[in-house]
């Protein structure tokens, strides 16, 4: 696998992005990606983002901080992000490394974090009237 | 070079130069193959794999690279699968508040070694100023 000059596509749909994670990232294709997403919500002003990281097999503290610092970026730009499809192991493994996450929401999949993220935006819609 | 516990007698499976960060990529994943041929379940392959991650990393950020083995042999009648990590980095000055949990150097690498520890089944560590850091894991089958 050639792990240089990877990018991974962001894909917009609605008001949300939808990134897929689907590489062992190294710590600067996490960092691009990082300002990748963050970009991507400035210019097209999405309300959430969905993260899949069921292909991942490890997140180590300096993804998990990457997940972490990316959510809260996102919420000062008003953007909610929701990390998805996080497997079992790579669960287990982050409690016992004594990593927490503070901000980020996650769901079991997909199908789930979009339903959130659709109902976290009506709650704002309904707030704003 | 540090040497921990030398008496211990090992296969060696493979010697990997932690140079870039695209070795550290390559090295976890050789380590998660290695723990898997071992016959580990899901959970300690990534455990260990979490594991030596930070340790790449710490490599990699703090020594500017180093050398990795990675090993398997009979700990106290265990199958173990043994990870030894050296650098010729600056060492570690104080390392009694490293192993800490809590403690972070500087560069927000906090949860590194303390959260590695409890990763694994055995954790040893050795530093010398201006010399360099060996840190051995191991992990039980």
């Amino acid at each position: 696998m050639d792990l240089h000059e990877k990018r991974i596509p962001i894909i917009k749909i609605r008001d949300f992005l939808i990134v897929s994670i689907q590489v062992d990232m190294h710590d600067k294709l996490a960092i691009q990606l990082q300002s990748q997403i963050l970009e991507e919500i400035g210019r097209t002003g999405a309300k959430g983002v969905l993260i899949d990281i069921s292909v991942l097999e490890m997140v180590d503290s300096f993804i998990g901080r990457m997940l972490s610092g990316m959510a809260s970026m996102a919420s000062i730009m008003d953007a909610a992000v929701v990390i998805v499809g996080m497997q079992p192991a790579v669960a287990i493994t982050l409690v016992e490394l004594g990593l927490e996450m503070p901000g980020v929401d996650t769901a079991l999949n997909m199908e789930k974090g979009m339903e959130m993220l659709e109902k976290r935006l009506k709650d704002l819609e309904h707030n704003f009237f | 070079m540090l040497e921990l516990a030398p008496d211990r007698n090992f296969e060696l499976l493979g010697e990997y130069a932690i140079e870039t960060e695209y070795d550290i990529v390559m090295a976890r994943q050789t380590v998660r193959q290695f723990a898997k041929k071992a016959g580990m379940g899901i959970v300690d392959q990534t455990r260990i794999t979490t594991a030596v991650s930070e340790l790449f990393r710490n490599m990699y950020n703090y020594a500017g690279g180093g050398k990795v083995l990675i090993e398997r042999g009979d700990v106290e009648s265990h199958d173990a699968l043994i990870i030894t990590c050296i650098d010729h980095g600056p060492g570690i000055e104080n390392l009694e508040l490293a192993m800490s949990d809590g403690y972070t150097s500087g560069m927000g690498m906090g949860y590194g070694l303390p959260g590695t520890k409890r990763l694994v089944d055995r954790f040893e560590i050795q530093s010398k100023i201006n010399e360099g850091t060996t840190v051995r894991i191991m992990k039980w089958k």
